[in-house]
């Protein structure tokens, strides 16, 4: 690496890995771009723009994957009537980049009315793809009118109950869960007993040195109740994972870019494919965003994930369409 | 003059008809509830919430966000099919009591309907 990036996070007062006003940067760059990866237990921060000053090296992991999440195939309002286009710059996107991904995760809400044509056509476009393996978890849109029957039948070939099931790729663990489903009046996203007894015995023989990235369509953490953005038994699977040094937790749903940090645990929701959604409060209701044209793609985006082995925890990067 | 007399009859006994089916399933053939009351889905909330109405009415639901809803009664009563923008949803409540309700796609969107 010829010098050091002017954005390298150099303070670590706490030892904790974490410097707080680095922190605040990288929370402050999601959503318009930023790499954030944690080296030598130190979390360390780059806005997008800066990138091309690191080395290849530094930036590939041995694991790479990508993340994409809410393409509403079907979706034709006054928000974005090209979902497909959108959804073919973001396939465009990810063939771009340096290095090519393992394979994708949809993190749901793949379909606009859960109509076999809407899976159709994602199916079909996601073919253009550079990575051909592609892991699901279901959104409320995708389970529509029939208990998620055909989602079942299209994705859920090897997964257990409404659709969850865990894989491990070079050493890392990677549990998709279902919260989507028998939703109680006045609640949040669900997961239920049977789904978290599972999950409790899918963990239980790993060892604590083991990453864990868990992925899911609603968010499993509050990020605003008030809107149906969180999960309501998400503590209980997140207890599970208390022994786990480094786990990622990856959602959708809501149509923009957080992350938090929560003891071992890192939470990120990611971007649509398709429209984007206000933020927390800002608006009456979280209904679909009608941005001007032009900022459209500057609002939907990929996230690219990088695993380091022997490295703490996982790097992320958002990247825009545009 | 007889004959004008019948196809009045005639006319006046169909003019019935399609008034008591206009409000009730009879003859076996279900025709769409004439709603005697509305509630609007609007930015993820119903309204009026909640909605009293005498024993005997119909409800009709419109879904005016640009984002499916469906309507679903707490005991599962009533259950709508999924309504994208500008679909409708009625139900016909005949006995009196305290109906709860929500999305069951988005539950955090609830609503109440009293029958006197």
């Amino acid at each position: 690496m010829a010098g050091k990036p002017k954005d390298e996070i150099l303070h670590d007062h706490n030892h904790d890995g974490i410097d707080r006003r680095g922190f605040l940067k990288c929370m402050a760059w999601a959503g318009t771009g930023a790499f954030c990866v944690m080296q030598g237990g130190v979390l360390k921060s780059y806005s997008l723009s800066g990138l091309s000053g690191l080395n290849a090296k530094e930036m590939k992991g041995e694991l790479s994957f990508v993340q994409i999440s809410d393409s509403h195939m079907g979706f034709n309002k006054p928000a974005n009537t090209d979902v497909a286009g959108t959804l073919k710059a973001a396939i465009d996107k990810i063939n771009a980049l340096p290095t090519a991904p393992g394979f994708i995760l949809h993190t749901g809400d793949i379909t606009h009315l859960s109509k076999p044509e809407e899976f159709d056509g994602v199916d079909q476009l996601l073919k253009g793809a550079s990575a051909k393996d592609i892991f699901y978890v279901p959104g409320e849109h995708d389970v529509l009118g029939d208990d998620g029957k055909q989602y079942l039948e299209r994705y859920g070939k090897n997964a257990k109950g409404a659709g969850w099931y865990s894989f491990d790729q070079k050493g890392v663990h990677f549990i998709g869960l279902v919260n989507v489903m028998n939703l109680k009046a006045g609640g949040l996203g669900s997961l239920g007993t049977e789904q978290l007894e599972w999950m409790e015995g899918d963990v239980k023989h790993l060892s604590k040195s083991t990453p864990v990235v868990v992925f899911a369509h609603i968010p499993l953490w509050s990020v605003y109740p008030a809107w149906g953005w969180g999960t309501d038994d998400s503590a209980q699977a997140l207890s599970y994972l208390k022994k786990f040094g480094s786990v990622t937790v990856l959602n959708g749903h809501i149509h923009q870019t957080m992350q938090k940090v929560e003891g071992n645990v890192t939470f990120h929701t990611a971007a649509s494919t398709a429209f984007p959604q206000p933020k927390p409060g800002s608006a009456p209701s979280p209904g679909p965003m009608k941005v001007p044209a032009e900022q459209l793609k500057s609002l939907l985006g990929i996230r690219d994930v990088n695993y380091v082995q022997g490295k703490h925890s996982l790097g992320v990067t958002d990247s825009t369409l545009e | 003059m007889k004959r004008t007399v019948s196809t009045l009859g005639f006319a006046a006994l169909a003019i019935v008809i399609l008034m008591v089916a206009g409000r009730s399933r009879i003859f076996g053939v279900a025709l769409e509830d004439k709603p005697t009351a509305q509630v609007k889905i609007d930015n993820f909330v119903f309204s009026p919430n909640p909605l009293t109405v005498p024993a005997g009415s119909t409800i009709r639901w419109t879904n005016q966000d640009d984002i499916p809803h469906n309507v679903v009664s707490d005991d599962k009563s009533f259950k709508s099919k999924v309504l994208d923008t500008d679909e409708t949803f009625t139900y016909t409540f005949t006995k009196p009591g305290t109906y709860t309700y929500f999305c069951s796609i988005h539950p955090k969107m609830t609503g109440k309907v009293v029958v006197q």
